[in-house]
């Protein structure tokens, strides 16, 4: 049986740097930082004060009714989702055959946090009848399906950082299988609050780079010294290419393949060989029918972690051989932060926009490229090219490798 | 406090939690098919309640609460002190 071409045709995100994709994405290729330090007084005694939170706050976009009783991720998961099923032109179909797949990697945990407090103050009949609601991983994902009216599967796979990216595979998955015509497909995060920040920082996870912030995030530079945290929410709409087509609804991109893997080596460090990340790269090519030689853009996991930096371009080398020396890869983490969950889902959206408009946005903070990356970095500039094939990793604690391959609609 | 009063103030405290504008919460209008109050938002109304009229609304009580009318009533008789 022939497969099924699954295309993209929606984009939506709220992120560090902007309310939409497009200011996003703008604001990628110009290399600005969202990165500050949080002068909040719940932060003050933090080890770790840098973060880079959502430039709108979802609750000034939201119907208020709406807005009220959702965890802030709920909120800008509506936020991204209300965008990238606009720009998808609102697909016409049977509410049956409208899938959802939005991923968290941590949940609602403002919310925990928040209704512990109560618990702790005020007593047991005070905690609020929404919690549960807003705290499950799946919360998001059901938020969305319920303002969309989606009434197939709605799922939320939960891989730590590669959750956004997990999400889209398993989209892909579905119109595949022919369960579903239209799948909206994304992931969505809102922990900048003290807990993960000391817990982050615990595990020496994070840049301490204070005195910098703008600086703090430089994936694959010698002097980085760990990610920054952000928070915001994207999401793609996958559609199957024949349903697009009998809307004439022109498609982004295509979404050709998916790989995914796991090390089985730590539950937080990276293998430091790269070896399951790299099959995790060469299955998502073998899916799309691509070959290395067809990939003209990387857009990397890369948080800025001394380690996990250097196990990619290790496993980027690994799966993509000597093609490796001339594939421009970047990595956008160093002007969006970390949206952990969201970090995969807003990535594919930028990966898309970059074959889109023909040009690799550069890595912001390169300074001095680590001796230990053979790899084609775009830095300083952004860089023109044209890109009929791209891909993008996610990787996430627990050991989780997903990558994700895109082509040109055809 | 008279029932007037307490529907004043009972009309403020759903508008705060639910939305709902003050003026539409009427003696007559039932919670849940008039004002589209579901069983989680009634149980914050019923804890504000509590905190705003210093009376306590039992679960059974609160089941018993159809319309804004039977709160405020049920409020009035919990003895209001102010």
């Amino acid at each position: 049986m022939k497969v099924r071409d699954v295309v993209i045709t929606g984009l939506g995100a709220t992120t560090p740097l902007g309310g939409t994709i497009a200011d996003t994405w703008q604001a990628v290729l110009h290399g600005q930082s969202a990165a500050r330090v949080l002068d909040e007084p719940w932060a003050a005694d933090l080890p770790v004060r840098i973060a880079a939170t959502a430039a709108v706050n979802p609750v000034t976009v939201l119907d208020p009714g709406t807005a009220r009783n959702l965890d802030r991720g709920q909120q800008l998961a509506l936020v991204a989702a209300d965008e990238a099923w606009r720009d998808a032109g609102r697909p016409e179909a049977e509410p049956e055959r409208i899938a959802v797949v939005v991923s968290t990697g941590i949940g609602g945990i403002g919310t925990l946090l928040d209704q512990a407090d109560i618990l702790r103050t005020r007593g047991a009949r005070r905690v609020s009848p929404f919690t549960v609601p807003r705290i499950m991983p799946n919360g998001p994902a059901a938020s969305v399906a319920l303002a969309l009216g989606a009434r197939a599967g709605v799922h939320a796979p939960v891989s730590a950082c590669a959750s956004g990216a997990e999400a889209i595979a398993l989209g892909l998955d579905l119109i595949r299988a022919g369960r579903a015509d239209v799948v909206v497909c994304g992931g969505t995060e809102a922990a900048v609050a003290p807990l993960p920040l000391a817990a982050f920082a615990a595990m020496r996870a994070l840049s301490t780079r204070h005195d910098a912030p703008a600086a703090a995030s430089r994936p694959f530079d010698k002097q980085r010294d760990g990610f920054v945290l952000g928070e915001g929410a994207a999401v793609v709409v996958l559609e199957s290419a024949d349903h697009a087509a009998a809307r004439r609804q022109p498609a982004h991109a295509r979404l050709a393949g998916a790989g995914l893997s796991n090390d089985a080596h730590h539950v937080a460090a990276p293998d430091p060989t790269g070896a399951s990340a790299a099959r995790a790269i060469t299955a998502a090519l073998r899916d799309a029918d691509l070959g290395a030689d067809d990939v003209r853009h990387v857009n990397a996991h890369a948080t800025s972690t001394p380690a996990g930096d250097v196990a990619e371009a290790l496993a980027l080398r690994t799966g993509l051989g000597a093609a490796a020396d001339s594939i421009a890869v970047t990595a956008t983490k160093s002007c969006t932060g970390h949206l952990l969950g969201a970090a995969g889902a807003l990535e594919a959206a930028f990966t898309v926009l970059a074959m889109r408009d023909g040009v690799v946005p550069a890595i912001r903070n390169l300074d001095d490229p680590d001796d230990d990356v053979a790899l084609d970095l775009v830095r300083v500039d952004a860089r023109s090219m044209s890109i009929p094939a791209a891909l993008s990793n996610s990787f996430g604690f627990g050991g989780h490798n997903v990558a994700l391959a895109f082509a040109e609609a055809r | 406090m008279s029932n007037d009063e307490i529907l004043t103030e009972f009309a403020r405290l759903v508008q705060e939690i639910t939305g709902i504008n003050a003026a539409q919460v009427t003696a007559d209008k039932s919670f849940t098919n008039d004002l589209d109050v579901d069983s989680l938002s009634m149980v914050e109304v019923a804890t504000a309640a509590e905190d705003r009229f210093g009376i306590a609304i039992p679960d059974d009580a609160l089941k018993n609460l159809k319309t804004v009318g039977d709160a405020v009533d049920f409020i009035a008789k919990a003895g209001v002190a102010a």
